[in-house]
């Protein structure tokens, strides 16, 4: 899509020098990454690459070792939990599979974070709600339990739910994983709505390199713990970076190994009948 | 060794968190009673039907047994005391640690491995206060409830037994255990062990479906282990509370 | 999946259903004492009341009437002092009755035993009976047997 402001554009979202080791695994190695106001940022990388570790940076489920997080100029990683609640409650984050109650209808699920941290009549509540699920082309579907609807729709509620609270920023953990074209165009559509109609700041963790281009402002794709590349999608077409254009244009073998590592050939092969 | 001890641990650090973090403004009667109808009401059948025939098989051996002593009077007795003070409350948690709490364990495991309860977190809604502290609320009600309920179906199958496989008078029947029976030591001390068993049973439920590995080898583990860990935990402490109550 | 009024409802129910079972049992199953509507008091002294315990049955011709309340050591004669509850509902017993300690079987528990006289003067709350009889000691009845046995050789 094309791409007139993004290097103008404030940082909302700035890490600094972050390193993140889990269960013996480094996972983030002195990263540095500013992510610009009001626009579509995607994160993407190979699978295992860090990606989910980011988004739950910003949300402060996760403290780096070392190094800051600043999102809108406070660090989420000096929060105390009091103050991280409130931070929380300007986030808006869509989950892997929506992660809907499934004891809740789908209107409950979208007004319980109304009902939890606002003091509105229930009729305001209802507007909202309805406004919401509408967004997403679900308000029909209000009554409903999350089982009664497709895996598609379950995300589009969560979206709706994630909205709910209008919040500034909005993080998506792979929105397109496993949908079906038809859903996939729409969520595609949506997530880039919502951002314009709201002025929000929307990151997207994917890996789907023929969505982004369509979605994002600038993609930023991650590996081996570093930002390798950070660019509008066009242009990291011609990045020369041998492993950037294996992961945009797919290629089984390269940096990315298609062998998980383990003795040669030769070795397993031939002397098999030692072992 | 080692590792039962460190559950235990991990187990008493979260009913820490869980009660710490209750809050009198922010208790939820409405979940807390949706919880007692999954965990109480749901559980009647299996109470009612298991009541009914411990009281009939424990009448049948008593009465089998105090007759060779000529003492068959007291096998009403025998019955209500060990119905009120043992039976009653040991085998109505175990029966709810199999009914009611690994619904808890399991329920909660998959909230976990379907990142509902990140998506509390993430909404700045705290599943401890959602999610915990209600089950936790509903077994400490619903256990003495489901315990009175399994005695007084116990009870029935008792007299049931006794007046028409047995051909006795229910009057002396019920006259004999009226008289030898205690509301204070033997009936509330009943009560009180149901509470704490009660308590037990949803706090070991809730625990090991909080800490459940998020797939489905985790959660299955989970359940297995609410019931072994209910089981074993209620016994030993079924005997420490009769310990220092008689 | 029920609407979440039904199951507030069965919920209730639920409680309410145990909350009487509770009231029943602890009304109708448990032991508030054998006498239920008023009582008096009387008194009996034993010289040995063998293994006679608080809240054992005081019964007149096998029929229960009332508890042993309290057993008190005369520090004086040496002699205990049983207190018993007896059912308004025999308020006519007449003053020369007599109380014994007895065994319900071999191995049953101990109770106290009255037999009513004749005298038309009726026990009041207070009275004391007069005529007892104490408890059989099994170790004493085998030394005496024994004792009897060898004056007689």
């Amino acid at each position: 899509m094309p791409d007139t402001h993004s290097q103008t554009a404030q940082p909302t979202i700035q890490f600094s020098d972050v390193s993140l080791t889990l269960g013996g695994r480094k996972i983030l190695e002195k990263l540095d990454l500013a992510i610009p106001q009001g626009q579509v940022t995607a994160i993407m990388g190979p699978s295992g690459a860090g990606k989910t570790t980011l988004l739950r940076l910003i949300t402060g489920q996760l403290k780096p070792d070392t190094g800051r997080v600043l999102v809108n100029g406070t660090a989420v990683n000096e929060l105390s939990p009091k103050a991280l609640n409130s931070y929380r409650k300007q986030l808006g984050v869509l989950l892997q599979n929506g992660a809907l109650f499934t004891d809740l209808t789908c209107f409950d699920n979208v007004a319980l974070p109304l009902r939890e941290h606002t003091n509105l009549p229930e009729s305001l509540i209802k507007n909202i709600v309805l406004l919401k699920l509408h967004t997403v082309g679900l308000r029909g579907a209000a009554h409903l339990y999350p089982r009664e609807l497709s895996g598609g729709m379950n995300r589009r509620v969560a979206m709706a739910r994630a909205m709910a609270m209008d919040p500034q920023l909005m993080l998506y953990d792979e929105p397109f994983a496993g949908l079906d074209p038809i859903s996939m165009g729409i969520s595609l559509r949506l997530i880039r709505q919502v951002n314009e109609a709201l002025g929000m700041t929307s990151i997207v963790v994917t890996h789907d390199v023929h969505e982004v281009r369509q979605l994002a402002h600038q993609a930023c794709i991650i590996a081996n713990g570093h930002v390798i590349a950070f660019a509008p999608p066009e242009t990291l077409q011609e990045d020369p970076e041998p492993l950037v254009q294996q992961f945009m244009q797919g290629l089984p073998d390269g940096p990315v190994a298609f062998h998980y590592p383990g003795p040669s050939l030769e070795a397993d092969f031939l002397d098999g009948d030692q072992h | 060794m080692i590792k039962p001890l460190q559950e235990m641990g991990k187990a008493v650090v979260f009913l820490g968190q869980a009660i710490s973090r209750m809050r009198l403004t922010s208790l939820q009667f409405g979940e807390t009673l949706r919880q007692i109808y999954y965990a109480g009401a749901r559980s009647l059948v299996i109470i009612v039907t298991c009541g009914f025939f411990v009281g009939l098989v424990l009448t049948l051996q008593t009465y089998d047994t105090l007759t060779r002593f000529g003492a068959a009077d007291a096998a009403s007795t025998v019955l209500a005391l060990s119905l009120f003070r043992e039976l009653g409350p040991v085998l109505t948690a175990i029966l709810f640690a199999g009914r009611a709490g690994t619904s808890i364990t399991a329920e909660i495991g998959l909230m976990r491995a379907t990142e509902q309860l990140d998506a509390l977190d993430l909404m700045a809604i705290d599943p401890m206060e959602r999610i915990v502290q209600p089950r936790l609320i509903a077994g400490l009600i619903a256990v003495p409830a489901l315990v009175i309920i399994f005695n007084m179906m116990a009870l029935l199958g008792g007299v049931f037994f006794a007046v028409f496989v047995m051909g006795n008078d229910p009057m002396s029947f019920w006259g004999n255990m009226q008289n030898s029976v205690e509301l204070g030591r033997d009936f509330l001390h009943g009560l009180g062990k149901s509470i704490g068993f009660g308590f037990l049973a949803a706090w070991l439920a809730v625990y090991f479906g909080w800490s459940a590995k998020a797939t489905s080898e985790g959660v299955a583990l989970a359940t297995t282990q609410t019931v072994i860990a209910t089981a074993i935990s209620v016994l030993v402490l079924d005997f420490v509370l009769s310990a220092f109550m008689l | 999946m029920k609407s979440s009024n039904q199951i507030e409802i069965t919920a209730g129910i639920f409680l309410a259903l145990a909350i009487a079972a509770l009231i029943f049992l602890a009304l109708q199953a448990t032991d508030r004492g054998v006498v239920s509507g008023g009582s008096y008091e009387i008194s009996a002294s034993f010289t040995n009341i063998g293994g006679l315990k608080p809240k054992a049955v005081v019964s007149l011709g096998g029929v229960s009437i009332g508890t042993v309340e309290r057993i008190e050591l005369d520090p004086i004669s040496f002699e205990a002092k049983v207190f018993m509850q007896i059912s308004n509902d025999y308020a006519d017993l007449p003053e020369d009755t007599s109380a014994s300690i007895l065994t319900a079987g071999i191995l049953g528990d101990q109770y106290v035993g009255l037999e009513p006289g004749g005298s038309p003067i009726v026990l009041e709350d207070g009275d004391q009976v007069l005529l007892t009889n104490s408890a059989m000691v099994l170790e004493q009845l085998i030394t005496k047997y024994l004792l009897s046995g060898d004056a007689q050789e």
